[in-house]
């Protein structure tokens, strides 16, 4: 074990785990959407993300920013994010929107117990793996590095680069946004009544199957967004890339207390934070370790998750 | 006729509730609907909303079959109903709620108006406006469910037990507003166990017993009917 390690690299440690943790937590947003309204755990959702991964790759190559291609200007450089950013977002949210067509729709209909929703999920969620597999013959796929990480300033010894200023913000605005639109328009406000009661809901002329469509599109756009991010950050995706970041991004809507959007955010940064504070300590081979361990401990103490559920029925 | 049943079934799962039953409702009336418990008067109304699929038989409103009809259409052409046990968003404020009464309206100015009219006819509720639904008492949520109902502007407006767990001060009081309402134009389906309220402000009433409709009449002829009497005014 190395405090010391820790304390040295407090601050550094801190940003590295939020910007992990902004990810985490725009992804965590599909799940706990899906959950809120449909009290439905798309396992199919880090598919989703995998998606927007390669879309993000395919749409810089197209434009002739393969691997290895140098950055273009500032201005094209945000140009690029930004378009990824809508490429990703679409494909991202068209395929969730697919999953719920073909894999949940159809059991809806028939009233199926919540047992057959969760091996249907399952079942999507291995169809888009292994499909995306076989069409890149199981091999990563490399893209530029558009964003050389550049320190901007620094703060009690650590240095925060523009990279990780413009992820964290980025991740923030999005959910700024989300946020808005869920509590304050007439369309989030639907949501909020077919989560609360669907019966009641419809009763109001609430239309379920466009506001559950509309969710599927929502996380799945977010779940674009942050692929960009990743792939900025990261540089390279494989079509097993959503694995990991899906349960992450699942344990952090937990922590949060799935169903509550800002909970998403909240339990995305912990952890992130966490698990990187664990790496310290630890090594880096027990990140993952670290951050399950918080999330027993927590739901062992809270099982709503830290912030409750907001959407459904529990508190305003 | 506004609203036309036409033998109507409706099945939980392989259990028939409703062995078809026919009612009308005209324009401009108050039609009561009573029973015993597990009588069908809630099936009926959400058979009539939408929310339970109907196995044979019609439902015709306004001049149209919307027997097949998806619920939140049927708001748009006129339905509204406040249902069993009041269904008031818990996680919404009271005026979020209302809102969502007129969920299905564009016109801000002619909402805002419907608003101040809610508020017009429970106070309450305008004093309760930013508190959350799921903490009122209960029979301010009631208020919120029958100003709610109202917000979507209906032709038709379904009450399911509206005067349930009021104050009897209280009853008196959503009696005399339905009748406002009615009089300001709305038609209404009422389902009551206050057998003796309903039946003495309702034009017409049906009497529905274990899924069929027994008796029909005006509503001061079922009062005085004997056999009503014994059942469901509580009168030896
Ligand atoms: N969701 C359901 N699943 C199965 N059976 C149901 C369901 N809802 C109602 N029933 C049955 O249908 C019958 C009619 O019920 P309904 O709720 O319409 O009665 P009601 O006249 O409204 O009674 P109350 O005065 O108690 O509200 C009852 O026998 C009831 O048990
Ligand atoms: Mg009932």
């Amino acid at each position: 074990m190395n405090f010391e390690f820790l304390g040295d690299n407090f601050m550094s440690l801190t940003v590295t785990g939020l910007t992990q943790g902004a990810i985490y937590a725009l992804v965590a947003l599909g799940y706990t959407l899906v959950y809120g309204v449909l009290r439905l755990i798309n396992f199919a959702h880090s598919e989703v993300f995998m998606i927007g991964t390669f879309v993000t790759t395919i749409v810089w190559a197209g434009l002739g920013f393969g691997v290895g291609a140098s950055a273009p200007g500032t201005f094209g450089v945000l140009g690029l994010i930004a378009l990824a950013i809508v490429a990703a977002g679409a494909a991202s949210g068209g395929t969730a929107l697919i999953v719920e067509r073909v894999a949940y729709r159809p059991l809806r209909k028939r009233n199926a117990p919540s047992l057959i929703f969760l091996i249907s999920a399952i079942g999507a969620s291995v169809a888009l793996f292994e499909l995306v597999g076989a069409i890149t013959d199981r091999q990563p796929r490399g893209m530029p590095s558009l964003v050389q990480p550049k320190v901007q300033f620094t703060i009690f010894g650590a240095d925060i680069t523009n990279l990780q200023i413009g992820i964290i913000l980025s991740a923030l605005a999005m959910l700024a946004g989300l946020d808005i639109f869920i509590n304050r328009t007439r369309l989030g406000r639907g949501v909020r009544a077919v989560a609360q009661n669907p019966d009641v809901a419809a009763l109001m002329g609430v239309n379920k199957d466009r506001v559950i469509m509309l969710i599927f599109v929502l996380g799945g756009m977010m779940a674009g967004a942050a692929s960009v991010l990743y792939d900025i950050k990261v540089g390279l995706t494989t079509y097993s890339v959503g694995f990991l970041i899906g349960i992450k991004a699942f344990t952090a809507a937990v922590l949060g207390g799935i169903g509550n959007l800002r909970g998403a955010l909240l339990g995305g940064l912990l952890l992130g934070v966490v698990e990187n504070y664990g790496a310290g300590v630890f090594g880096n081979e027990w990140m993952d370790v670290v951050a399950f361990v918080m999330l027993v401990v927590v739901l062992l103490f809270r099982p709503t998750g830290l912030l409750g559920e907001s959407l459904g029925r529990a508190r305003a | 006729m506004l609203l036309e049943l036409d033998n109507v079934t409706v099945a939980y799962g392989r259990i028939e509730a409703l062995h078809g039953i026919s009612l009308t409702v005209g324009e401009g009336e108050i039609v009561a609907l009573i029973g015993a418990n597990g009588a069908g008067k809630s099936t009926t109304m959400r058979a009539i909303s939408g929310l339970r699929p109907v196995g044979k038989g019609k439902i015709r409103f306004d001049g149209d079959d919307i027997t097949k009809m998806r619920a939140d259409l049927r708001v748009v052409r006129g339905v509204s109903q406040s249902p069993e046990g009041r269904g008031i968003f818990p996680g919404m404020t009271v005026r979020e709620n209302l809102e969502m009464g007129a969920y299905t309206r564009k016109l801000r100015s002619e909402i805002d108006e419907d608003l101040q009219r809610a508020f017009d006819l429970f106070p309450r509720l305008k004093e309760r406006e930013r508190q959350a639904g799921g903490t009122l008492s209960g029979g301010e949520q009631q208020m919120l469910a029958v100003g709610r109902a109202l917000m979507s502007r209906p032709k038709l407006l379904l009450l399911d037990e509206p005067s349930m767990g009021l104050a009897p001060m209280l009853i008196q009081q959503i009696f005399d507003i339905i009748v406002e309402i009615n009089q300001q134009g709305t038609t209404v389906l009422l389902v009551e166990q206050n057998a003796q309220q309903a039946l003495s402000r309702a034009h017409r009433a049906y009497v529905l017993e274990t899924g069929r409709i027994v008796k029909e009449g005006t509503g001061t002829d079922l009062l005085t009917d004997p056999a009503v009497k014994d059942a469901y005014l509580g009168v030896a």
